[in-house]
């Protein structure tokens, strides 16, 4: 086995085994289990920049098994698989360290920390998949590995919730069987390629296809909670933060989302999804869920609550520049798959801090936390004004390119639910920011954890890694025309689904 | 060398007859022995027929009609291979699971003997009348193991089975006798070209006769009244190898008949008919599955479900292309070895558990996930293979019953295969939820042996890595 | 109509008395003598099948042989089994009284 071939596994192989490892770990293991998972996601990293060298300069990396006769396992590193696996263990190694301070003193760390890992193998395994029957096993192992993490409490609320999103995921993951077992019916192997592989099936086959692209974005839409599939994200935020902070705002719903645009562009081919009329209902889907998730984030007291709705609107965006018909929406959808990431984790990891150094779960009880958390509350409202779409952050950029691309994709309505919906975020992250910063505290907080030691906030576990994802939404927007920043690398991948179009 | 073919029968016997003159409870040791000794065998045979296709062994050189021949070909090459590959694990975690309780263990290891000598000639048998003897001395071994703990709830329970399984083996032989009637030879090769289409009608009702009672005795829908509380109510080592392997027995010859000697008399409407039966198996197993409020019924009412999927492959197999037929035997055999390994693992890990905490109750699993993580790990592994999620064996079944029921255009069942999967989500987590509870107040659980945990653990492995091993198992049932 | 094809009649009425038998009577007794009716039935319909021009085929004799030894192992189990349930049914009355 060639280098180029061992390390696409290597990658997973890197969260994988630490993983199993951590689970056979007593629990009182601290230093070990840490150094494991920072081990892990650091060399998770450092095997990727390798890659993303390669694949700068051309190389590829392909890793194939057969397990039956014309089905075979793939993994390959391409531009967009590049982007979902990079933004992935970035964030893992963050969350891992968040993680670690979060969960101080709590039971059960070996089985969360392991579960953790799986988790993260899973997510690189749906970017890094080759074909269509490799991002189906991988999605669906998702599932398995993020339904001990939902139910870690062991409450009766935490097993409701571990309930409902079973029935919802797995019933998604069924009916994306069975596109997929339709889709290898008509066309034996369904490799990932450039520009599609449906088209080289004649025109009689058009109906047949399109009741499959029904089946296959239903299914990843429970992932990536289109409305009405989304009543699962709301209720499994009773997950602790780390969970929701990286699985729900990131990786699960990302991996629907990313499976919506592997769909889009690489099975069916942009193109000849628009001649099936099939863009424009999925734009309409998404924006409805891009106005719903915003409208129902005002009504929510429950912090994680609304910022839960807030992911259901903002992950949309993804699917509307994926659903216009043109490179500009393309490029607004794909780095909308960075910046929303970053921007949410931002805001998760914030809620977290709320809760676990003041006992803050409402947003009723945000008053005056500017003043006790400064730099908690300065990375929150960095996140939320990224959220909104102001200048220079990263939001910014995303909406700018998706607004541009609806008009290059004439389709000027969608504009107007940008604005719409860009509107709403304020009006759900504003009064939040007000309250923080401005409303002066009256009596105590609601349970106050952690103190104030040597003029620092919290924990530095808990509070660098907002900052560091706070920092990355500033500059992501500020040098977003620089090199091998994530709009460089979203217009690279979609000038490779676009061949005739120069940016 | 050994030929493996006499010896996967005469090896069983031997220590089966040597554990009984050590005394009861004795023998554990030996019949390991002998198990690893089969497995290599077995794994031997298939190298052989893989390299070589199947071939005849006349015992005693006597060959038919006097004499009795053994036949081997892939597909009873892999059958015995997942016995031998079941049992081993099973007999290892028997020792341990007697050692810690004792319940029942007097005439185990003789019986158990006893039973995988019928089994592996049952695999290997050429005629239609061995098939009833071996068929007959694998159900009388099964209902004493079953009988074994005492007990009123037990020894009802197997004699309710004794009773359906020779019912079911009386029609059976009477069809032989029809067979017999017709042709004078019971030789499944001879038989063969002698049946067309044009069959006298005693030849079809010897057929229909056959049929039925094998389907009793596989507890298809809607016979499968005496398997829950046969399978469920039998000490676990006992439950995990009839759900693991006895019924896959007589599924086995449903089978070979059913493709082989009885293939010019099927029609589409039967196949549709044990198709529906199956259909309604899975989400009638299942249905009851999720009633239950015994960990151990639960599982035995998920095979009754778990059998309904093997039936799934006759609608898709008969009278279809040859691509769609080809992807329907193998989507049925995969499901039956994956279904022998996942079932033997959970009955096992559910031994297991009942023995630490000492009681059968879902509702009070409380624990179990912190206590014996190991156990619920395998529990929830043979889950996945029964949920048949990637990349699991019962998965690769799935993929491969579905994509057949597409090229046969036959969108029915694919429905069904969703719903039955969706419904084993349902009763599988379950019992997993339960499991991540906090333990209840005043509940002691009991430290369990590695060899309990480890031998069930290896099984569900073995039924998930045979998702992604599939290749080599489905060429050997291509050979010969 | 030959000597043969008359046993094999009175074998399938025996057979079918037998299952009936077997599934209509309740108690245990009942159905392990209704097995052996079955059983001899299904024998009577191999030897007399069995037979060609008059003379008697030695494969089926040899096979009812074969049938008979099994049944007779199938019996003695059940009437274990059956006389198991009685002591059983007997415990359970004593400890009621």
């Amino acid at each position: 086995m060639t280098f180029n071939e061992t390390l696409p596994l290597l990658v997973l192989a890197s969260s994988l085994i630490p993983g199993l490892i951590i689970f056979t770990l007593p629990e009182d293991r601290h230093g070990l289990r840490g150094a494991f998972n920072l081990g892990g996601a650091v060399l998770k990293l450092l095997f990727i920049a390798v890659m993303l060298w390669g694949v700068l300069g051309g190389e590829s990396y392909e890793f194939r098994l057969g397990v039956l006769p014309g089905l075979d396992l793939v993994f390959r590193a391409d531009a967009l698989a590049l982007l979902f696996v990079t933004l992935s263990a970035v964030l893992w190694l963050l969350t891992t360290t968040y993680a670690i301070g979060y969960l101080e003193g709590s039971p059960h760390r070996s089985r969360f920390f392991g579960f953790f890992s799986l988790c993260v193998t899973a997510t690189v395994g749906v970017a890094m998949a080759g074909n269509l029957f490799t991002f189906f096993v991988f999605y669906e192992l998702l599932t398995l590995s993020t339904y001990p993490l939902v139910v870690h409490r062991g409450t009766p609320a935490a097993l409701r919730a571990g309930g409902v999103y079973l029935a919802y995921t797995l019933t998604g993951g069924a009916v994306l069987l069975a596109g997929v077992v339709w889709l290898y019916g008509l066309l034996g192997q369904v490799e990932f390629t450039q520009g599609g592989v449906a088209s080289a099936l004649g025109p009689e086959y058009a109906g047949q296809l399109q009741l499959i692209f029904i089946l296959l974005i239903a299914g990843m839409g429970v992932k990536a909670a289109l409305v009405p599939l989304h009543g699962w994200l709301p209720r499994a935020m009773v997950a602790p933060a780390p969970v929701s902070a990286l699985l729900h705002a990131v990786a699960v719903v990302k991996a629907g989302a990313f499976g919506i645009v592997r769909v889009v562009y690489e099975v069916f081919g942009v193109e000849f999804a628009q001649s099936l009329s099939l863009l424009a209902p999925l734009a309409v889907v998404a924006a409805i869920t891009i106005l719903w998730g915003s409208l129902r984030a005002l009504y929510q007291d429950d912090l994680k609550r609304r910022l839960a709705y807030s992911t259901i609107s903002q992950v949309s965006y993804i699917v509307l520049g994926v659903a216009m018909f043109g490179p500009v929406g393309t490029i607004g959808g794909i780095v909308h798959l960075v910046h929303q990431g970053i921007m949410k984790i931002t805001l998760f990891f914030c809620a977290g801090n709320y809760a676990e150094t003041l006992g803050i779960h409402k947003i009723g009880d945000m008053d005056g936390v500017g003043r006790r958390m400064p730099w908690t509350t300065v990375a929150f409202s960095i996140a939320a004004f990224g959220m909104i779409g102001l200048p220079p952050l990263a939001g910014f950029v995303s909406k700018w390119y998706l607004g541009l691309g609806a008009l290059e994709a004439g389709m000027p309505w969608a504009l107007a639910v940008l604005v719409a919906s860009s509107l709403l975020n304020a009006a759900y992250f504003l009064p939040m920011l007000y309250r923080a910063w401005f409303k002066p505290r009256i009596g105590a907080w609601p349970e106050e954890h952690i103190p104030v030691t040597k003029g620092r906030e919290t924990s530095r576990l808990l509070l660098y890694p907002p900052l560091i994802t706070a920092a990355a939404t500033l500059l992501a927007g500020l040098l977003a025309a620089s090199f091998l920043s994530p709009l460089d690398w979203a217009k690279l991948v979609a000038a490779r689904e676009y061949p005739h179009w120069v940016p | 060398m050994l030929d493996p073919l006499p010896w996967l029968i005469l090896l069983p016997l031997l220590w089966a007859t040597l554990a009984f003159v050590r005394g009861p409870g004795r023998g554990g040791r030996l019949a390991m022995a002998g198990l690893l000794l089969q497995l290599a065998l077995a794994g031997g045979l298939a190298g052989q027929v893989a390299g070589e296709g199947a071939r005849v062994y006349a015992v005693g050189g006597w060959g038919a009609p006097l004499g009795i021949d053994l036949a081997v070909d892939g597909l009873s090459a892999v059958m015995l291979l997942l016995a031998q590959a079941v049992a081993l694990p099973l007999a290892v975690y028997a020792r341990a699971y007697y050692a810690a309780h004792d319940d029942g263990a007097r005439y185990f290891w003789p019986l158990t003997g006893t039973l995988l000598a019928a089994m592996n000639a049952l695999f290997l048998a050429a005629d239609v009348f061995n098939l009833y003897v071996t068929l007959e001395l694998l159900g009388l071994a099964a209902v004493g193991l079953v009988a074994s703990s005492g007990g009123a709830g037990p020894v009802t329970a197997a004699l309710r089975y004794l009773l359906a399984t020779l019912l079911g083996s009386g029609a059976y032989l009477f069809g032989v006798a029809l067979l017999y009637g017709a042709y004078g030879s019971v030789s499944l090769t001879e038989l063969a070209p002698l049946l067309g289409a044009d069959a006298p009608l005693a030849v079809f009702l010897a057929a229909a006769l056959m049929l039925l009672g094998l389907m009793l005795k596989t507890a298809l829908f809607p016979f499968h009244f005496w398997l829950p509380p046969a399978h469920g109510g039998a000490p676990a080592p006992v439950s995990a190898l009839l759900s693991a392997l006895v019924v896959k027995a007589s599924f086995y010859l449903i089978l070979r008949l059913w493709l082989d000697l009885f293939a010019p008399l099927t029609s589409v409407a039967a196949a549709q008919f044990l198709g529906l039966l199956g259909a309604a198996a899975i989400l009638w197993g299942s249905l009851m599955a999720l009633a239950q409020t015994r960990l151990k019924m639960l599982v035995a009412y998920s095979t009754v479900a778990q059998i309904g999927y093997l039936f799934l492959l006759f609608p898709l197999a008969t009278h279809t292309g040859a691509l769609a037929a080809s992807g329907a035997l193998q989507g049925g055999v995969m499901q039956a070895l994956s279904h022998g390994l996942a079932k033997a693992a959970m009955f096992t890990a559910a031994g297991t558990v009942i023995l630490s905490l000492g009681r059968d109750d879902i509702a009070r699993l409380g624990g179990v996930s912190s206590r014996l993580p190991l156990t619920l790990f395998t529990f929830a592994l043979a889950g996945v293979t029964l949920l048949g999620l990637p990349p699991s064996g019962g998965f690769t079944a799935k993929w491969l019953l579905m994509s057949s029921a597409l090229h046969s255009g036959q969108w029915g069942w694919v429905a069904v295969m969703i719903l039955g999967g969706l419904l084993a989500t349902a009763y599988v987590f379950k019992v997993l939820r339960q499991a991540f509870l906090p333990v209840e107040a005043g509940t002691k659980f009991k430290p369990v042996p590695r060899m309990l945990e480890w031998p069930a653990f290896l099984l569900a492995l073995a039924s998930l890595l045979l998702g992604l091993r599939a290749g080599e198992v489905l060429s050997l049932l291509g050979a010969g | 109509m030959s000597a043969g094809l008359l046993y094999a009649l009175a074998g399938a009425a025996l057979f079918a008395l037998g299952v009936a038998g077997l599934i209509l009577r309740a108690h245990p007794l009942r159905k392990i003598l209704a097995f052996n009716v079955m059983g001899s039935g299904a024998f009577l319909v191999l030897v007399g099948l069995g037979q060609r021009d008059g003379t008697a085929d030695p494969v089926p004799q040899a096979m009812v042989l074969t049938g008979i030894v099994v049944a007779i192992a199938a019996t003695a189990l059940a009437l274990a089994l059956a006389r198991r349930l009685l002591e059983h049914g007997n415990e359970r009355e004593e400890t009621d009284a």
